[in-house]
């Protein structure tokens, strides 16, 4: 009933909005009594808030979930806090107005305190705005409102929900809708036995978690019929949620391989290509995730944008670096892989107590630009995070663009040159000095670009690419040396396998066994899954 | 010839070196174990400034004894066997009178057989396992029973929880942690399948399967948490992970016993707002005592934006009591200052009283605090008084019969009391 | 044929510094050990038990560095593993150790190691069976690396696993072996590793007496391997391995079997590594899966790089030598110590590619050239 009242205050409140009233919607008494509450006690004052005040009070909640409602100290007046060029502002709950005016200074620090939730007035408050917002206008809305409510239904919400399901119009959250009230029925131990089996037949396709667990306790029930029908609703649901979750495995795998990728593509190029051992690759990818960081506090305000320029920045700064080192450290090891191994592990260390004496042995934080956090939600039991599913295409993205280069320019022709037959190709006139150059700096940025990739997975500290340097190397000697296409089946192969192994053995039994695998895999092929062919092989 | 003469000033110069001289004792010195390089730097060098900050402190007051105080710095690089090589140094080299260090399980065991030979005195100030009472250190951090268990009643009585994920990074403390918790939460009824424990090595890194077997345990109808002893590194992708897939503080609660102040602060908090994390100290307490601390702290690193933490209390505590118990024996000799360390008591910075008993462990309260935005931690609930720590569980079975006691007459610091025996002790 | 042998007893030669090595060693031994148990603590010569317990574990890097020169120097194998066999043997030893404190741990279980109890196992796992032998812990010591090196080598060198792929999966073994050993469920300690040894063969571990003790037999061993390991460089075994490391293919064109050398010779090396692991533990009362970590075996190849790969006197000079300036710097300055110590690989890679004796070498071929004379009556 009190909910019909908040619909027609809510109508009212549409109808007068215009009128800029700086009238907050909720009495002050109330939000004085919000303001002085110790938090253990808060709950029942949000309880009154909601109860007068209904769908008035969801600007109110929403900027007490998200954590942003402060009170000024002198006035103890209610503000919500928000971010303009940096700065902390602080707006007028309702109206959305800067409350000191926004040619004005704001709050310092010391007039205003937050107004803390914790975990328990977070769960209340989720649901009291999922409560008020089953009659949002926006459909999507509306269908996260009654999914969230679904987890708990009380006689309060099934009352709205019924109210509401013959007048809505939109499919899906009918749907939802329906679902709820099927729940309710087959809870229902008053109700004749065909509607709930009824109900039950329509909870079976669903895959909500919550209709599950009313499955299974329905599996207790005293009806000898609605268990039989439950029993056999979950079995369906079990059938499709295993369908998925092989999905979601494979997903895992191919995620982790396209880390394995980038982590070693640029590895790849330096040492198939190249045949140069770079003990420093690993540092090359730190390097990336360390211009990530600093990109993001030179545009502190633009994280969303930040990643497009990290990444040729950050192939900049890695590639520059790496034909420094090839200028001046590899060039004049040249035909000694052995003691460049050695000389690029020093030019590791170097490295990272370079990082660490610049940025502090502390690991530094990379925020996710907002496109890139949360998960695309499929059904309710897959999901995809959203990160690795960019980084995943990303991978492939750069794997593509790197064959290309190596297929179709002039500076890949010579890469294979000189891969091929060096002195042939220097009596061709290929000038080998500048290609070795160009070749490693192009692993090396190809590294970095990987940094950023995985500075938005990981810590970004000067450890970072030590974890990744036994991993890149596995890769690429399983792939089989020199071949770009054996890398990328090895970097998926190896992921997926690991994954799929994960379940049954855990994470540390997997990771042994794979690297045992692949000992015992190159004494039996010693060029790996695509062997080098041709004449320069040897 | 030559080759005989260059190996021999070799030796010479090399013998002559490492053994340097040592001062006499015009001051007192007080040794410092932390790691400044390798993986543990991150960590331990924060306490090592801590120290140095006291020192400095104690010798504006005039020192001890009419002595200053001189801090002596060496850095074992998070290499374990080099923490028993540095102690034997800081002992038997530089004469120390004190050691403050070792962080990890492994350093401090590396360095206690140093210890008892040399009888030494050392101060561990970091949250650990338990299961040990040396009669040459004192724990001031907080045995499992002062953060664990308080923890899990917690999530109990105040959240509902029925289900438990207790996920750690594979060494003894997370181990030992876990296996007292199950045989704790067993005790009060909690069915062996409503536990999932897992275990994944240091560092990891790619959390998507664990998270997501974490997300299908927890939503199966009954309430879950996460007790999390995941060490260090392997936090960010964790918490990483656990946001992208959706899981919030008030689906799944993470309650995380190695995360404090200094591990967020590499940490965008935005997606963990709620998670938990059990202490004996957090930088948000308000009182005065704590308010003076983080000032001179801040003052003393020149960052504004330093962070204090628990581990950080555990060495003001410590050092705080042995400045006291110095004082109170007159004398910086191990036994007397060993015995007048008993009973000492210490404001802590969190308002209350600690105290050291018989076993070598502090009393000190438990603090539940939930993650804030701005990377600081909120009380959201505190044990009424202070909590004894526990030298041995009595949760495990081989430990349950054993007590710490370092008064007489049983001066052991692993008595049986059904065997009325002692084990193993070299002294 | 005089002519070879002058060419092998020159430049590279390993014989001509075998005798004053030997005696040096021997010499500095007995005196640091006299100077610690006879002269009285405040004596100027007075040698700390500390700076013993110091020099002891140099001497076993040294053995270490000896094994790793042995094949990267002699037969130019990079192996990038060697920790694990290090490691392996102190395992073993650390077992036996682990085994002799019996019921005086702080649990009083009379078989059973604290962390066993701790986490609640019921029995000794078979592995440990037998280790509370000191005759058969130190056949473990020296037969597990050296079965590992066996059966890796004889995989890898039969499928001719060469080169830069032979150092990597060589790294890739220590690597699984440190995941392997930092898991609780193996029974080797997980992280902690096995440590708070009380006694050898009934020698209390804290009794000075008992690390002098350790100190000389480590320096006695060192002197062994350091004269059976050139009495076998230089037979004709050694010579075959010469020719393997600079022309594999030639050599095996000629009929020798190159694979059976090189399995030989890596085995003799991982029994080597596995002798310095077991006597390394004794003496830092520690061992624990950080030694398996790969970053270890590389810093093992540069003391060899430092010291003169190729020179079994190299070798034990450049561990000592950058242990002790390790010693020293990260008491000093922390920081600049991985710059240090990452500059010395890249000038030690660029600039002396032969190390420390090949400075000793040319300046030696210099005064040849010189008074040609007294170098004759040098080398008679």
């Amino acid at each position: 009933m009190r909910h019909l009242i908040a619909l027609c205050c809510c109508l009212f409140g549409l109808l007068s909005l215009p009128a800029f009233s700086a009238e907050s919607p909720i009495s002050k008494e109330l939000l004085t009594e919000l303001v002085d509450t110790k938090l253990s006690k808060l709950q029942p004052v949000v309880a009154k808030i909601e109860a007068t005040s209904g769908e008035d009070a969801l600007p109110l909640f929403n900027t007490l979930l998200a954590g942003k409602l402060y009170y000024v100290r002198a006035t103890k007046d209610v503000v919500g806090q928000y971010t303009l060029d940096g700065d902390k502002r602080y707006q007028d709950v309702f109206t959305s107005q800067d409350v000191n005016g926004l040619d004005k200074p704001s709050f310092g620090s010391k007039e205003v305190k937050k107004i803390r939730v914790n975990n328990k007035l977070r769960v209340y408050l989720r649901k009291a705005i999922a409560g008020i917002q089953l009659t949002s206008k926006s459909p999507a809305v509306r269908e996260d409102a009654v999914h969230a409510l679904l987890a708990k239904l009380d006689k309060n919400t099934v009352e709205i929900i019924e109210e509401l399901y013959p007048k809505e119009a939109n499919k899906k959250v009918k749907e939802a809708m329906g679902l709820a009230l099927a729940l309710n029925v087959a809870n229902d131990k008053a109700a004749t036995v065909s509607s709930r089996l009824k109900a039950i037949e329509t909870l079976s396709g669903s895959l909500e978690n919550s209709v599950r667990n009313h499955l299974t306790k329905l599996t207790n029930d005293d009806n000898a019929s609605v268990v039989k029908a439950a029993n056999g609703a979950l079995e369906k649901i079990a059938q499709r949620a295993n369908r998925f979750a092989f999905i979601d495995q494979l997903f895992f795998g191919l995620s982790l391989g396209s880390v394995l990728l980038l982590a070693s593509i640029g590895l790849a190029i330096t040492f198939g290509v190249m045949g140069v051992i770079n003990m420093a690759h690993g540092e090359m990818i730190m390097l990336g995730a360390y211009t990530t960081y600093v990109v993001q506090l030179l545009m502190p305000n633009h994280i969303d944008y930040s990643i497009w320029v990290a990444i040729p920045a950050a192939f900049m700064v890695s590639g520059l670096m790496g034909v420094l080192i090839e200028r001046l450290v590899i060039s004049r090891l040249h035909g000694r892989p052995l003691e460049t191994l050695l000389a690029t592990f020093g030019i590791s260390l170097i490295l990272q107590q370079l990082v660490r004496t610049i940025f502090s042995p502390l690991n530094r934080q990379v925020s996710t630009p907002s496109w890139m956090s949360g998960s695309w939600e499929i059904n309710p039991v897959l999901s995809l995070t959203l990160n690795r599913l960019y980084i995943l295409a990303f991978a492939l993205l750069v794997f593509i663009i790197l064959v290309a280069i190596l297929r179709k320019t002039s500076l890949g022709l010579n890469v294979r040159a000189v891969s091929q037959n060096r002195n042939m190709a220097k009596a061709m006139g290929v000038k080998t000095h500048r290609v070795d150059a160009m070749t490693f700096g192009l692993g090396s940025g190809i590294a970095g670009v990987a940094g950023v990739a995985l500075s938005q997975l990981t810590n970004v500290g000067p450890n970072l690419g030590q974890a990744y340097i036994i991993d890149s190397f596995m890769v690429v000697v399983f792939g089989g040396v020199g071949n770009l296409l054996g890398t990328l089946v090895a970097a998926f192969s190896l992921g997926i396998a690991t994954k799929f192994l994960e379940p049954t053995t855990g994470a540390v039994l997997a990771a042994i066994i794979v690297l045992v695998f692949i000992i015992l895999f190159i004494q039996k092929r010693p060029k790996g899954l695509f062997p080098q062919k041709g004449r320069a092989a040897e | 010839m030559k080759l005989k003469t260059l190996a021999s000033a070799i030796a010479l110069s090399g013998a002559t070196l490492i053994a340097l001289p040592s001062m006499a004792a015009d001051t007192i010195k007080v040794g410092v174990l932390h790691s400044l390089s390798g993986t543990m730097a991150i960590s331990e060098t924060t306490l090592k400034d801590t120290v140095l900050m006291m020192v400095e402190d104690q010798n504006k007051k005039g020192g001890l004894l009419g002595k200053k105080l001189e801090a002596v710095v060496v850095d074992p690089a998070s290499n374990w066997p080099l923490f028993a090589e540095k102690g034997r140094e800081l002992l038997e080299q530089e004469k120390v009178d004190v050691i403050f260090g070792s962080w990890t399980s492994v350093s401090r065991k590396s360095v206690l057989p140093v210890l008892e030979e040399l009888n030494g005195l050392m101060f561990y100030p970091v949250q650990y396992e338990g299961e040990e009472s040396s009669k040459n250190v004192f724990y001031t951090g907080a045995a499992p029973n002062q953060q664990a268990i308080p923890a899990v009643d917690y999530l109990i009585n105040e959240l509902g929880v029925e289900r438990f994920v207790l996920a750690g990074t594979d060494y003894v403390y997370p181990r030992t942690t876990n296996k007292i918790l199950e045989a704790y939460l067993k005790a009060k009824g909690v069915a062996a399948s409503d536990i999932m424990i897992n275990y994944t090595p240091f560092g990891h890194s790619d959390w998507q399967s664990i998270v997501s077997d974490v997300k299908k345990f927890g939503s199966e109808g009954k309430k879950t948490a996460v007790v999390s002893t995941i060490n260090g590194d392997a936090n960010v992708p964790f918490y990483k992970e656990l946001g992208n897939q959706g899981i919030s503080a008030e689906d799944i609660p993470v309650v995380a016993f190695s995360v404090g102040e200094e591990e967020l602060s590499g940490l965008d908090t935005g997606p963990l707002v709620g998670h938990l994390a059990a202490w004996n100290y957090f930088q948000s307490v308000e009182s005065d005592a704590n308010e003076e601390f983080i000032t001179k702290w801040k003052a003393f690193t020149k960052d504004a934006n330093r962070v204090t933490n628990d581990p950080m209390e555990a060495t003001y505590i410590g050092f705080k009591m042995w400045a006291n118990a110095v004082t109170e024996a007159g004398t910086t000799d191990v036994d007397a200052v060993e015995q007048a360390m008993i009973g000492q008591e210490t404001p802590n910075l969190t308002g209350g009283v600690a105290v050291m008993n018989k076993n070598h462990h502090l009393s000190k309260p438990v603090l539940i605090g939930e993650i804030q935005d701005d990377g600081q931690f909120e009380v959201v609930w505190s044990t009424d008084g202070v909590v004894a720590g526990d030298a041995w569980s009595d949760f495990l079975p081989g430990s349950k019969d054993l007590i710490s006691d370092w008064t007489a007459p049983v001066k052991c610091g692993n008595y049986n009391t059904k065997t009325k025996a002692c084990s193993g002790q070299n002294y | 044929m005089t002519r070879l042998k002058e060419w092998f007893s020159s430049g590279r030669s390993t014989g001509k510094h075998t005798m004053p090595f030997v005696v040096i060693l021997l010499a500095i031994t007995f005196l640091a050990s006299a100077a610690n148990l006879y002269l009285p603590e405040d004596s100027a010569l007075y040698v700390s038990t500390y700076t013993i317990t110091l020099l002891g574990k140099y001497l076993c890097y040294a053995m270490l560095a000896l094994a790793v020169d042995i094949i990267w120097g002699y037969c130019g194998i990079l192996s990038l593993g060697h920790g694990a066999f290090f490691a392996l043997g102190g395992y073993a030893m650390g077992m036996y150790l682990m085994r002799q404190i019996g019921d005086r741990g702080v649990y009083g279980h009379p078989t059973l190691p604290d962390f066993m109890v701790f986490l609640d196992w019921q029995e000794l796992p078979w592995f440990w069976l037998g280790m509370d032998q000191f005759w058969f812990a130190m056949i473990m010591a020296v037969l597990v690396p050296g079965l590992l090196a066996f059966v890796f080598g004889w995989l890898a060198f039969r499928s001719r696993v060469t080169g830069v792929y032979l150092s990597i999966m060589t790294q890739a073994l220590t690597y699984a072996l440190l995941l392997a050993f930092f898991r609780n469920e193996m029974g080797f300690g997980g992280n902690n590793g096995l440590t708070d040894f009380k006694e050898i063969v009934g020698f209390d571990l804290q009794a000075d007496s008992t690390r002098v003790s350790l100190f000389m037999i480590t320096a006695f061993l060192l002197a062994i391997v350091f004269v059976i390991s050139q009495r076998i460089l230089s037979s004709r075994f050694g010579k075959v391995v010469l020719a393997i490391r600079d022309a594999e293919s030639r050599s095996r064109f000629i009929g020798y079997r190159t694979d059976r050398y090189k399995v030989w010779l890596f085995v003799y090396s991982a029994v080597i590594a596995g002798i310095a692991g077991a006597l390394y533990v004794p003496q830092v009362g520690i061992i624990n899966p950080g030694e398996f970590s790969p970053i270890n075996s590389i810093e093992m190849v540069i003391w060899v790089a430092v010291g003169g790969r190729g020179t079994l006197i190299g070798a034990v000079i450049g561990a000592i030598l950058v242990n002790y300036a390790k010693t020293r710097f990260t008491a000093i300055l922390p920081d600049a110590w991985l710059f240090a110590l990452g500059a010395m690989f890249v000038f030690v890679t660029l600039y002396l590619p032969k190390g420390l004796m090949g400075i000793y070498a040319q300046l030696m071929a210099k005064r040849k050239t010189a008074k040609p004379q007294k170098s004759e009556e040098s080398q008679a």
